[in-house]
């Protein structure tokens, strides 16, 4: 079972050679092949994570959730998909059309990006990058353009204060965000998420790097967009933010993006801090699945149990408080590197 | 400091902060509020115009659908406004039985305010805790009047018919879980860090200010002024019981949160002696078919809604039907402070003080 699907892509591509294709291009259509995995996954997980949301929330708040289409509703989902394709696909006369159009898509594909580096178990990943941290950190901030440029195109007011609040929050939060992952890059001595992951053979990087990872998921949810930093959205002041004018399918792929981002940035909670795909018995492409899981019903507790922050407060929050103790934990993790190689453990 | 150009920014009618059609035009420099104009009338109705032409009795319904969230109040207050014109006595058990509809219905719409105010400032749990436990007095109304929210239960000399014999049960269960209510509101909102910092010294309203405005109700006690008219001047029978008139002084959008919860309790209590001292007989009292009141009289009456002082002021003119009906309502007034509180806050805090302020539009737009 551990090795189920490398060894379907090593059996894949020796096909491909055996029908007389180079090995260059075997490469390429393995590398298609597992981004069609990839898009296929996302899609088919959203569905069960917005009817996990829905039940979740309803057990919080003591509601039955979704229970008519399918077993305990299910199929809800699916229902709401089709509903989202066939409503009618409104475009503001006054809006800026091209970027109205682009900023779904766009929001879309950057999030798509992020399960690039993400090694969803031993050897699994659709490419290696030696710099895979960065690289999820620079895909990540480029939603902030996305949404600016929802706002901006919309030509309504709601859209373009949701527009201007989420990049003043996305820019604030980004800097405690990639501090908090140096801490562990120090420890590891590397970018590579593999080599984080081989890294915690022995411990996990959360008893290590405790502040880092309380930090992390405070930033994370404010990158998230999600409650209680929903602000960019705030359906009860802003009327939905940068997603006001947007109708049916436009919205369906902002909305699609938001959990595309949620299964992401838990999906490097659980590889950073939580021992990635490392865990015994089970296979570890398993493992992964499980360890994002729990960090997702963590943010869904989490939203359904705050009220909305403000936002003055999250900008002061973030810059009088998370950048220091972030920096901090900075300066903690190198003191303790250099206790630890002067006394000769390390 | 930057400047930037100032903008207007249409908060409702269609809103989903705006508690049923409050228009608030915001006038904002960024994201700070430099004024507020209100424009009122969105669910305009015509009650007053109406009541002139309806008979004592017709208009009854009527005024169940001015404060639509506290039913029974706005219909206490009219039939008792009409039995003071007309000089008709209630029996003792119908007097009883309406304590305990009105103070339900003030729970009612407390718990209201209380899912409001979560839900706008995003607490989505919270309403869902209020509305369950309203849920549980929609059903007690529907045992009464037969109709879950708009009963109109109480008529003009008494109650529609006496109560069944589950009622008693129902509302002891009730009245035995709201501390159990107060305790969960508190736990999951009042104690919330981020809930305090969304409320601590947002929206303050001076006691001055206040009295300036005539502001009534829980909102004026929030600010210092532990006026209520069940005390002050008490109608019906509200001179019987034994209850506290639950008072803050910082004026700010926490203490109007916290006296709402308080209220519950007080509301309870007044219910549980309601339950025990419940006299046994008629419920209504024997009035002519059609109600005349004489030439020229008329009358002023008021009561302790949910939201504040409620008034009807009623002039006969010798025929069935009232020559002139006004309503005191303290939505309507109660929103005049709105720009008052929320001038130098964030926007933010326009969403919170409108929630704290509790207005209900069928009421203040009549």
């Amino acid at each position: 079972m551990e090795h189920l699907f490398t060894n379907l892509a090593t059996a894949l591509t020796g096909w491909m050679i055996t029908l007389g294709l180079s090995p260059v291009w075997a490469d390429v259509i393995l590398l298609l092949v597992k981004w069609i995995i990839i898009i296929t996954i996302i899609t088919l997980n959203i569905i069960i994570l917005i009817w996990l949301e829905r039940k979740v929330s309803a057990f919080f708040q003591e509601r039955l959730g979704p229970n008519r289409l399918g077993p305990f509703g299910i199929f809800q989902t699916i229902a709401d998909a089709i509903k989202l394709l066939t409503k009618e696909d409104i475009v503001p006369s006054a809006a800026d059309k091209l970027i109205f159009k682009t900023a779904p898509m766009f929001f879309i594909v950057v999030a798509v990006m992020l399960y690039t580096v993400i090694p969803m178990g031993q050897g699994m990943e659709v490419i290696n990058l030696n710099i895979g941290l960065l690289f999820f950190i620079s895909m990540g901030s480029l939603s902030t353009i996305a949404l600016l440029m929802a706002g901006w195109g919309s030509d309504n007011k709601w859209s373009l204060m949701g527009a201007v609040r989420s990049v003043a929050q996305m820019i604030s939060y980004e800097i405690p965000l990639a501090f908090s992952l140096l801490g562990v890059v120090m420890i590891s001595g590397s970018l590579n998420l593999q080599d984080i992951v081989a890294a915690q053979d022995n411990i996990w990087f959360v008893i290590l790097q405790p502040i880092a990872f309380l930090t992390y998921f405070i930033a994370a949810t404010a990158e998230l967009n999600r409650g209680p930093f929903d602000m960019p959205e705030a359906e009860q002041e802003l009327t939905g933010g940068a997603y006001t004018e947007y109708t049916g399918m436009r919205w369906a792929l902002f909305f699609l993006a938001e959990y595309t981002n949620l299964v992401a940035v838990s999906a490097l909670m659980a590889t950073v801090f939580l021992g990635g795909w490392q865990g015994p018995w089970l296979p570890s492409w398993l493992w992964i699945i499980i360890k994002t899981y729990g960090v997702i019903l963590v943010f869904f507790w989490v939203k359904w149990t705050f009220p909305r922050i403000r936002m003055d407060h999250l900008m002061s929050f973030s810059w009088k408080v998370l950048v220091p103790v972030s920096l901090g934990n900075i300066l903690l993790t190198g003191a303790g590197i250099y206790f630890c190689q002067w006394m000769g453990w390390c | 400091m930057m400047q930037s150009d100032i903008y207007n920014v249409n908060v409702g009618p269609i809103h989903p902060s705006t508690h049923g059609g409050l228009h608030a035009e915001a006038v904002m420099d960024g994201e700070i509020i430099q004024d507020v104009i209100v424009h009122l009338g969105y669910v305009h109705r015509s009650v007053e115009k109406i009541a002139e032409s309806k008979t004592y009795q017709q208009f009854v319904p009527y005024t169940a659908r001015l404060d639509y969230l506290a039913t029974n109040l706005p219909v206490l207050g009219y039939c008792q406004a009409v039995e003071k014109l007309l000089g008709i006595e209630v029996p003792e058990r119908a007097e009883y039985i309406r304590i305990i509809m009105a103070e339900l219905s003030r729970i009612a719409s407390h718990q209201i305010a209380i899912s409001a105010t979560g839900i706008d400032l995003g607490a989505t749990t919270g309403l869902m805790y209020g509305m369950r436990d309203r849920e549980r007095i929609m059903n007690i109304f529907e045992m009464t009047g037969g109709q879950r929210l708009l009963s109109s239960y109480i008529r003009i000399g008494g109650v529609g018919a006496d109560i069944p014999d589950e009622f008693i049960p129902a509302v002891q269960s009730f009245v035995n879980d709201i501390p159990k209510m107060m305790d969960e509101y508190n736990g999951l909102m009042t104690g919330n860090e981020i809930w305090e910092a969304r409320m601590k010294g947002v929206g303050i309203l001076s006691k001055e200010d206040a009295v300036k405005y005539g502001v009534t109700g829980p909102n004026l006690r929030a600010s210092g002024i532990a006026y209520d008219i069940r005390k002050a001047e008490p109608y019906g029978i509200y001179d019987r019981f034994d209850f506290d008139i639950p008072a803050r002084s910082g004026g700010d959008s926490l203490d109007r949160w916290n006296i709402r919860i308080e209220e519950l309790g007080e509301s309870g209590r007044i219910i549980q002696q309601a339950l025990d001292n419940l006299p046994e007989g008629e419920v209504k009292a024997k009035i002519p078919k059609v109600l005349k009141a004489e030439a020229g009289t008329e009358v002023y009456h008021r009561i302790e809604s949910a939201k504040g002082e409620l008034g009807y002021y009623i002039v006969s003119d010798g025929g069935n039907k009232p020559y002139r009906l006004h309503v005191r309502a303290p939505s309507f007034i109660n929103l005049m402070v709105l720009p008052l509180v929320c001038r130098g806050g964030v926007f933010q805090d326009l969403i919170t003080n409108i929630a704290t302020l509790d207005p209900i539009l069928g009421e203040s737009d009549r």
